[in-house]
């Protein structure tokens, strides 16, 4: 079943085509993961999904629902959720109360503390819950963003390139996060540039190039497809 | 019940200063200072401290809308004009008898929360944010002051009430208590004192309860950072204009008490210096607090009035001064900071004899 469907969307920057007639269904249950050169149009698309910006034309359709003309709160509450690119924490609360606001729509007093509880061990930051969010390590922000992002309990969680400045066991780890909250029933898009989390995780790619999609398949099909490398690996690793 | 027994752990938490059984004697101690010192002094000297309490209601306002909403106003005194204003229209019209100098006051907060709903509402939903906010609210303050300068005319009138220009509205009955053996009237003095001093002890916890709900967590998750609030569903629209008429309103109660304590109020008092003294004493104070801020408020009020006394006519070029001091010292307050310092030092000894 198809949890996201974006259909024929196009926007404009002026004369900037940054998103190009782009066709997207994104099944129910599976991880899936947006790459492509800087300037492909990854993080538009996002925030056309989110509504933070709006298409020139086109729609977006979330579980059988026209959400396009939605605004971002009012699309969230249906089940989006995401993880932004530069963490979006707030750096002046508690790591605990960064949870707390995340959390207290859906839950209160005692039910509230137990899923905290449970969050920090998820997200391995029980230590450091009495901190300023502001004082994290940048991985540890990533963490609480995602943390933050999923206490919303969402169908579908946005991910704008979660292990960016991340080692490669930060890296390591957050794909087992991104995979167990998959187990438990969480449909993943991610943007990611580190190929090694996307073999990580991803059930199916898509590759956007110039605001188009350009390919899409399984990793081993992607990188297999030497158009893909021409745009893409290739010019990474040229 | 437990709703109830829910609201007074709210008192504590996170967004407010001050906790456990030490900070909850300190109180009950300033306010037994408080309550006391009509004893000890004359009714001159007690009504003009009334004088001081009076603003630390809009400066309570500012700490709310800008020191925890993040969205600095410039409007605060806008409302504080249009409450005081509407509180003499109201009562030079139709009298003190029956209690009505209550239902005026409450009219007259009424209506600076009204106006701040309606500018609210075009400011926030048009998502006019930082420092556009701060011009919008500051040329709506600035208008009304120049709109009520040149009403000095006698076609200026709204019913009884002269709203005469620069020379300001007078005579306007001071708050009265309805009681038996003749009506109690509230002129500035010790009885104000009480009535004032009990509204700043409500609408001081009341501040507590409610920057630490789950209303507060939003207000300053907003300030922190905008966009991650509404992508956790919240419309941060809605809850900025809520912060924002709770403000004015609060704003409307400095006006209005201010009004009753001179039976006086003129254009000035809506005007560019009036608009920027509020935001000294609680940058200086410490806007992010509520305690800082009346602290701070109520400190630096009282040097202020005293520099003046003394025949300073330099006091508002040393306000200008403070304020730099605090930006370059300690950018969130004077006295938060002195808190903080303190708290922290005590910790620390705490944990050495430990």
């Amino acid at each position: 079943m198809a949890l996201l469907q974006l259909r024929d969307l196009n926007k404009h920057f002026g004369g900037l085509h940054v998103t190009n007639s782009v066709n997207l269904v994104l099944e129910q249950g599976e991880i899936h993961c947006l790459i492509g050169p800087n300037g492909a149009g990854k993080s538009t698309l996002f925030r056309l999904i989110l509504g933070e910006h709006h298409p020139g034309s086109g729609q977006i359709w979330f579980a059988d629902e026209d959400i396009t003309a939605l605004k971002s709160f009012a699309r969230i509450r249906r089940g989006l959720s995401v993880k932004f690119q530069v963490p979006g924490v707030f750096k002046g609360l508690s790591v605990r109360q960064n949870l707390e606001i995340a959390l207290q729509s859906r839950l209160h007093g005692a039910a509230l503390d137990k899923e905290i509880e449970g969050l920090l061990a998820f997200l391995n930051l029980e230590a450091e819950q009495a901190q300023l969010a502001g004082n994290l390590s940048h991985g540890q922000k990533q963490w609480l963003e995602i943390g933050m992002a999923i206490s919303l309990k969402p169908r579908l969680l946005l991910l704008d390139e979660p292990t960016a400045g991340m080692s490669p066991e930060e890296t390591h780890m957050t794909g087992e996060m991104v995979r167990r909250l998959n187990a438990a029933g969480m449909t993943v898009l991610a943007i990611e540039h580190d190929m090694a989390f996307v073999r990580q995780v991803a059930q199916r790619v898509t590759v956007l190039h110039l605001g188009q999609v350009f390919a899409q398949g399984s990793i081993d099909e992607i990188v297999a497809d030497e158009r893909v490398a021409a745009i893409y690996l290739g010019q990474a690793h040229a | 019940m437990t709703g109830f027994l829910g609201l007074f752990r709210r008192l504590e938490g996170p967004q407010t200063l001050g906790r456990g059984p030490a900070f909850w004697a300190l109180f009950a101690l300033v306010l037994a200072g408080a309550l006391a010192y009509p004893l000890f002094s004359d009714g001159y000297t007690v009504g003009n401290t009334v004088y001081f309490f009076v603003w630390v209601f809009i400066a309570l306002s500012l700490s709310l809308i800008w020191g925890y909403g993040g969205s600095l106003s410039f409007g605060q005194t806008a409302f504080f004009g249009i409450a005081g204003y509407g509180y003499g229209i109201l009562t030079i019209n139709f009298g003190a008898s029956y209690g009505f100098t209550w239902i005026a006051l409450l009219l007259a907060i009424g209506m600076a929360a009204l106006v701040a709903a309606l500018l609210g509402y075009f400011m926030f939903f048009g998502r006019i944010g930082g420092v556009f906010l701060g011009i919008v609210t500051l040329a709506v303050t600035l208008m009304l002051e120049r709109f009520m300068a040149q009403t000095a005319g006698p076609e200026w009138r709204i019913g009884a009430a002269r709203l005469n220009g620069f020379n300001g509205m007078s005579a306007m009955p001071p708050l009265t208590i309805p009681w038996f053996g003749g009506p109690i009237v509230l002129f500035a003095d010790v009885g104000l004192y009480y009535v004032v001093l009990a509204m700043l002890v409500l609408v001081y916890l009341a501040l507590r309860i409610l920057m630490n709900s789950s209303f507060g967590n939003v207000i300053v998750a907003i300030r922190e950072n905008p966009e991650r609030a509404e992508m956790l569903g919240y419309d941060i629209r809605k809850y900025q204009l809520i912060t924002f008429v709770i403000g004015a309103a609060l704003a409307g109660l400095s006006g209005v008490l201010y009004t009753v304590w001179g039976q006086y109020i003129t254009p000035s008092s809506m005007g560019m210096t009036a608009a920027s003294l509020p935001l000294i004493w609680v940058a200086v104070g410490g806007r992010s607090d509520l305690t800082a801020t009346i602290i701070g408020t109520l400190v630096v009020l009282s040097g202020f009035q005293a520099l003046t006394i003394y025949g300073s006519q330099y006091a508002l070029v040393f306000m200008g001064v403070l304020l730099v001091l605090t930006v370059l010292i300690a950018p969130n307050g004077l006295v938060l900071g002195l808190i903080t310092w303190v708290t922290k030092r005590v910790a620390r000894r705490k944990q050495e004899t430990a």
